[in-house]
């Protein structure tokens, strides 16, 4: 007996303190981070209000507040369960059946049901709340009709709460993207008891906003930050892991590299373009070592509106020459410098399962020019010659104008054609583009959701993003059937079909494919929706969810 | 004096009438409107939003409904921070902006003056060119290359300080000095040109004559009146402190009024617009009124009686 309390008194003294000491050792070495997440976030949100925000700043914070029937897979961006635990379609792929969680509340407790949605819905298309974003409900039944005010009475739109926990909604269209628009903002519940409490603005403000998302408003600074904490009522708390988030609006890309670089944040919104070379030579260098700096593809495309209605690019053909005659690995690789890539189509590949099979040269090749040449000489101006005078217009911005110039460069030395630049600011910008005062115009579209429809659905005829003058009525009708029918095949094969056409005629020319770059911090990791740890991943839509977040060395 | 003042306040408010009458009409001109994004709205969507913001109005009605609420102190709704109304920005904001102002503003005048006296009391020596040239460079260098270069040396290199951001009493001192700097370069000029005008005139041969030291005739007697430039250049310069600057705000990230001058304008915000102009018209006034008032005070010669 003595000789055993003697024995362990040993092995405390020579192995359990020296053991103690070296884990206390490595803790202080590598001190865990605290589970406080520092964003930059771009800039200012305009409003908190789910139903009424349009901004990526503002999407930032709300997608992390609220949540649909449905939420994202952080990578892949599919649907997965959210207030819905479960769904189904009608055959017709009209009408589909939400079955709500019991367990889902709002933050203050109060439970959430499908009456929720229903209220939430209408209000978001309500002529008198005026949201910008409403049309984003008009797939569905008679969305856009209560919100034009031609039906007044909202009993009479697609939604439907049977019982408390069951949601039916009936749609306008068959809309295969519809579950992963139900976990876009527009379409999130808003808390009926608060807003009927604190009508106007003020239910949006921390003290007073509740929200059923995984996380809650806890501080808002205007221009300073914003501040969420965890949900105590969120039926997933269990995943979360982060338990501050501060999402800082710092617009300027130098500011915020500073701060990074000094451990204030754990992620970028943006990088200077100017330091990108600089990153891509210290990667180059230590390639084994960890270098903050990534780029990742992001669902946009950076293109030229040409103006059809009026001579010389009214005629497809010149349209083609001066698409045949850019160079866009060029522009990508010396000018933009993100890890763009050169835009072939108009949809970027693999937008929800759709890729077109390019059809526009990456790179000037011979064949390419002399073909520009021909189409330039058949439409009229061999060499060049006689073709008039016209300009681009660009918003003021450094980075479109060096795009501009070096697109003129390459028109003037491929074709023998002078063409001008100008530059307004913003809003006359867009003013001039929407009155078709232009000639060659650039243009961005980042898409709404990954599905080709809302790359190609804009250029029908009369289309209000159009802003072309282009028509053609084949086209249209492809988009029509498209929007017709539920067979994902049968649709894409139409949108593949209506592409043919846009890049035959080539109202636009298409330059690069958008990348998202952005500083991410070491120990920013992150975990799947089954708590699975795995290594930062960004996404197309540059959705950010903090519940799929940890930091972790 | 009293009488004058008097007058000169209830001056202000037709002034103040006319900036906003002229700003109102002058914003609208500017094509685009705080609803235009590259994203074409639904015409539903449209018509919706200006019934709303009641921009379907003719333009003498929405004029009158603004006047009417800014008669009872009410700036409207911000049409881009939506769940801000004005009112409410300005307020949030404005004190950021005056504490930093506040603080570039000390820090320019002590350094201003005292370089400019340093300079002025021996005139093209060496005491002269050292801070009038420093002062040069000081005008030359904008704050948009200060402010990083004292981010660089004191943010990141010695890492006195916090890089960005407004959450510690700290978090002031680099960028007042960056705000300062061109104010203080100013002030030194302006103040070694009054000393040495001053310093000719005959009561300061007086002076001498009588005895005194030469510290006391520079701070009793030619201070006084070779300050006098320097305050009728505080008045604007204050005014233009205090509501912020856009370049600095900008490069520290400070939450003030600053940015939102600029991008109000940018984004059509036509309420903000408003009431970021008619609050610099206000701080403007009053401080050219306040100027006039000291240089009574300052110079014997000036009376407003």
């Amino acid at each position: 007996m003595k000789l055993a309390l003697l024995f362990s008194f040993f092995i405390t003294v020579f192995w359990g303190i020296p053991a103690l000491a070296t884990v206390k050792y490595l803790k202080n070495a590598k001190p865990l981070p605290k589970q406080v997440v520092r964003l930059g976030n771009g800039g200012e949100p305009k409003e908190l209000d789910p139903s009424k925000s349009t901004g990526v700043p503002e999407s930032h914070i709300l997608d992390n507040m609220y949540e649909g029937l449905t939420g994202l897979d952080p990578v892949t961006l599919s649907a997965v369960p959210g207030v819905a635990e479960k769904w189904g379609t009608s055959k017709d792929g009209l009408t589909y059946t939400f079955n709500l969680r019991k367990n889902a509340k709002w933050s203050d407790g109060t439970p959430l049901t499908a009456e929720d949605f229903v209220w939430s819905w209408a209000r978001a298309l309500s002529p008198k709340l005026a949201s910008e974003y409403a049309y984003q409900l008009y797939y569905i039944k008679n969305g856009k009709k209560f919100n034009a005010g031609e039906i007044k009475d909202p009993k009479k739109l697609g939604v439907k709460a049977v019982g408390k926990h069951k949601l039916v909604v009936t749609l306008e269209q068959p809309t295969p993207f519809f579950t992963r628009l139900t976990a876009f903002h527009t379409l999130y519940p808003v808390p009926r008891h608060v807003i009927k409490k604190h009508p106007g603005q003020k239910w949006t403000k921390p003290g007073v906003s509740v929200s059923n998302g995984p996380y809650v408003l806890k501080e808002w600074r205007l221009n300073s930050h914003i501040k969420l904490v965890p949900n105590p009522h969120y039926w997933n708390k269990k995943l979360v892991k982060v338990k501050e988030a501060w999402f800082y609006p710092i617009e300027n890309e130098d500011t915020e590299e500073r701060t990074f670089f000094a451990g204030k944040l754990h992620k970028t919104d943006e990088v200077p373009v100017l330091k990108i070379p600089t990153f891509k030579r210290q990667i180059k260098k230590a390639p084994n070592k960890y270098h903050p700096y990534r780029s990742d593809p992001y669902l946009g495309v950076y293109y030229y509106r040409f103006n059809v209605t009026k001579k010389p690019l009214n005629d497809p053909r010149v349209r083609r020459a001066i698409a045949l005659s850019i160079d866009r690995t060029l522009i990508a690789e010396r000018v933009t410098r993100g890890g763009e890539q050169p835009a072939t189509t108009f949809t970027p590949p693999n937008t929800g399962g759709y890729t077109y099979a390019p059809t526009l040269p990456t790179r000037l090749n011979n064949e390419g020019l002399k073909e520009a040449r021909k189409l330039l000489a058949e439409a009229g101006y061999p060499g060049g010659k006689g073709f008039p005078k016209i300009d681009i217009l660009f918003n003021t911005s450094e980075k479109h104008k060096k795009v501009a110039l070096a697109i003129q460069q390459m028109i003037k030395k491929n074709l023998g054609i002078n063409i001008g630049l100008y530059n307004q600011e913003w809003k006359v910008y867009l003013d001039s583009q929407r009155k078709l005062n232009y000639s060659i115009s650039r243009a961005g579209w980042i898409g709404d959701y990954p599905d080709p429809n809302t790359f190609l659905d804009m250029w029908v005829t009369n289309g209000g993003n159009n802003q072309t003058g282009w028509s053609n009525t084949k086209y249209d009708e492809y988009i029509r059937l498209a929007a017709k029918t539920d067979d994902q095949k049968k649709r894409l094969g139409y949108f593949k079909q209506a592409e043919k056409i846009l890049l035959e005629e080539l109202p636009v020319l298409p330059i690069y494919y958008y990348t998202k770059t952005s500083l991410i911090s070491q120990d920013l990791k992150m975990q799947t929706n089954d708590g699975k740890l795995i290594e930062y991943v960004s996404n197309v839509q540059d959705r950010l969810f903090l519940k799929n977040l940890v930091l972790a060395r | 004096m009293y009488r004058y003042a008097l007058k000169r306040i209830l001056g202000i408010v037709p002034v103040l009438l006319a900036v906003a009458t002229i700003t109102f009409f002058i914003m609208r001109l500017a094509p685009g409107g705080p609803f235009d994004t590259d994203r074409q709205l639904p015409e539903e969507v449209l018509k919706n939003i200006n019934a709303r913001y009641h921009l379907d109005e003719p333009l003498y009605m929405q004029y009158l409904r603004y006047m009417k609420s800014l008669l009872q102190g009410d700036l409207g709704p911000s049409f881009r921070y939506a769940s801000h109304s004005v009112n409410d920005i300005i307020s949030e904001t404005w004190a950021v902006s005056a504490s930093l102002g506040v603080a570039g503003l000390i820090y320019a005048l002590f350094l201003g003056v005292t370089a400019g006296v340093l300079a002025a009391s021996k005139p093209n020596s060496i005491r002269d060119f050292v801070p009038m040239t420093i002062s040069l460079l000081g005008i030359c260098l904008p704050s948009f290359v200060i402010g990083p270069l004292f981010i660089l040396l004191f943010g990141i290199t010695l890492n006195w300080f916090n890089v960005s951001g407004w959450e510690q009493p700290s978090d002031i001192v680099l960028p007042a000095i960056s705000l300062g700097t061109m104010y203080a370069a100013y002030v030194s000029r302006l103040t070694r040109g009054g000393v040495l005008d001053v310093v000719k005139q005959d009561y300061i041969r007086t002076a001498k004559a009588k005895g005194l030291k030469g510290s006391t005739i520079m701070l009793r007697h030619t201070l006084k009146g070779g300050l006098l430039p320097v305050v009728s250049f505080l008045g604007p310069a204050t005014a233009g402190i205090l509501v912020g600057s856009f370049v600095v705000e900008t490069i520290f990230n400070i939450p003030g009024l600053g940015r939102f001058f600029v991008q109000s304008a940018l984004n059509r915000d036509y309420t903000l617009v408003m009431g970021m102009v008619l609050l610099f018209a206000t701080l403007l006034l009053v401080l050219n009124l306040i100027v006039d008032l000291i240089y009574a005070v300052l110079d014997p010669r000036v009376s407003y009686d």
